[in-house]
């Protein structure tokens, strides 16, 4: 059961991964890298590493996707280029 | 080019994969990470620390050197990121907005006229604002205690449960940063200031390094907390827990710190003066 679970969340890791490099939205991207972060942690908890999960939840789904929002938040929609 | 580039990626990404064919199997106990140092700290480390998680006693202990210069680095990169953005050269914005607070009426005054100070009658809003709601604003002036209370749990329980000083740091600045989405910068940065948050981060750096040298004055290695014994009258092994735990106050110090000036800088671009 728990290795069906790890294969899950190792799908929606890589998905996550190539999504978030592909696609045109820089805020989609943000959440994107947010939403792989969160698999990860969950990745890191199940294979028992709870100290880096806990420090990838906080790091890598919590500070740095506002830090990315506040960076976009300065972007325009536009190249002006 | 761009196939150029693909191949390269490609290549790179088989030999990386290649290479993991050789890694040991998920907990094997034969692996090299498993046979040489594993069993000591497993068996002494709780003897020796007085910390029942071997990660906090590794990580702040034996392995104490690699955790104080983790803490410069993020040191560094705050400070990298303060230089490399901050803009003290900036024009000053062309107007600004203020609020007439019992009667609701907004200002625009132009650059040149006299700009009211900030009281409870005029306040002063961003350029870009929106509607303070009052749900978020309550909600979150609820949920902030518990964030920073749960924060100093973590730093503070760290010997016992995952958790210690970065993670700590982290949910104590991310606190501080809800604060400053739900109201707006400036009311964040009256409390914590900018020079207050640069003085942090290297405070904290500053108390990991002072333990440290405080055991090397004692006699001992530096960054061996046994040596502390004597301060604190307690068994050796207690000191060293002690010790821990003043080292990771420190990263939580500098985490904290670097965390929302980050997040000052970024946000406002650099003015530390209107911004998300």
């Amino acid at each position: 059961m728990i290795g069906l679970l790890d294969l899950l969340i190792l799908m929606i890791v890589i998905v996550c991964g190539i999504a978030a490099i592909s696609i045109k939205d820089l805020l989609g991207a943000a959440i994107l890298f947010s939403a792989y972060s969160f698999m990860m942690c969950l990745l890191w908890a199940i294979m028992g590493a709870v100290d880096v999960a806990f420090t990838e939840a906080s790091v890598g789904a919590g500070v740095s996707t506002v830090l990315f929002v506040a960076a976009v938040f300065h972007t325009t929609r536009r190249t002006k280029d | 080019m761009r196939l150029f580039a693909l191949i390269i990626v490609s290549g790179c990404g088989f030999l990386l994969i290649y290479g993991t064919a050789d890694f040991p199997r998920w907990a094997d106990p034969a692996a090299p990470a498993c046979t040489h140092v594993s069993d000591y700290y497993i068996e002494k480390s709780e003897e020796q620390t007085c910390v029942p998680n071997i990660v906090t006693a590794i990580l702040a202990d034996y392995r104490g050197y690699d955790t104080m210069f983790e803490t410069t680095v993020i040191f560094g990169a705050g400070v990298a990121c303060f230089f490399l953005l901050r803009n003290y050269r900036r024009k000053a914005p062309e107007f600004r907005l203020y609020r007439h607070v019992p009667t609701g009426i907004t200002f625009r005054i132009e650059k040149g006229g006299k700009f009211p100070d900030d009281s409870a009658e005029f306040k002063r809003i961003d350029s870009l604002w929106t509607p303070q709601d009052i749900i978020i604003e309550t909600a979150v002036r609820l949920l902030i205690p518990f964030i920073q209370i749960f924060a100093l749990y973590v730093i503070a329980h760290g010997h016992h449960s995952p958790g210690g000083g970065f993670q700590g740091g982290v949910i104590l600045g991310a606190s501080i940063i809800l604060f400053a989405i739900s109201k707006d910068l400036r009311s964040a940065i009256t409390r914590i200031g900018e020079q207050t948050s640069g003085l942090l981060c290297s405070t904290g750096v500053f108390v990991y390094v002072g333990t440290g040298t405080l055991c090397l004055l004692l006699g001992a290695n530096f960054l061996d907390y046994g040596a502390l014994a004597g301060l604190f009258h307690s068994t050796t092994a207690m000191a060293r827990s002690h010790g821990i735990m003043i080292v990771e106050i420190g990263v939580g110090i500098s985490v904290m710190a670097v965390m929302v000036c980050l997040y000052y800088i970024i946000s406002s671009a650099g003015n530390m003066d209107e911004g998300l």
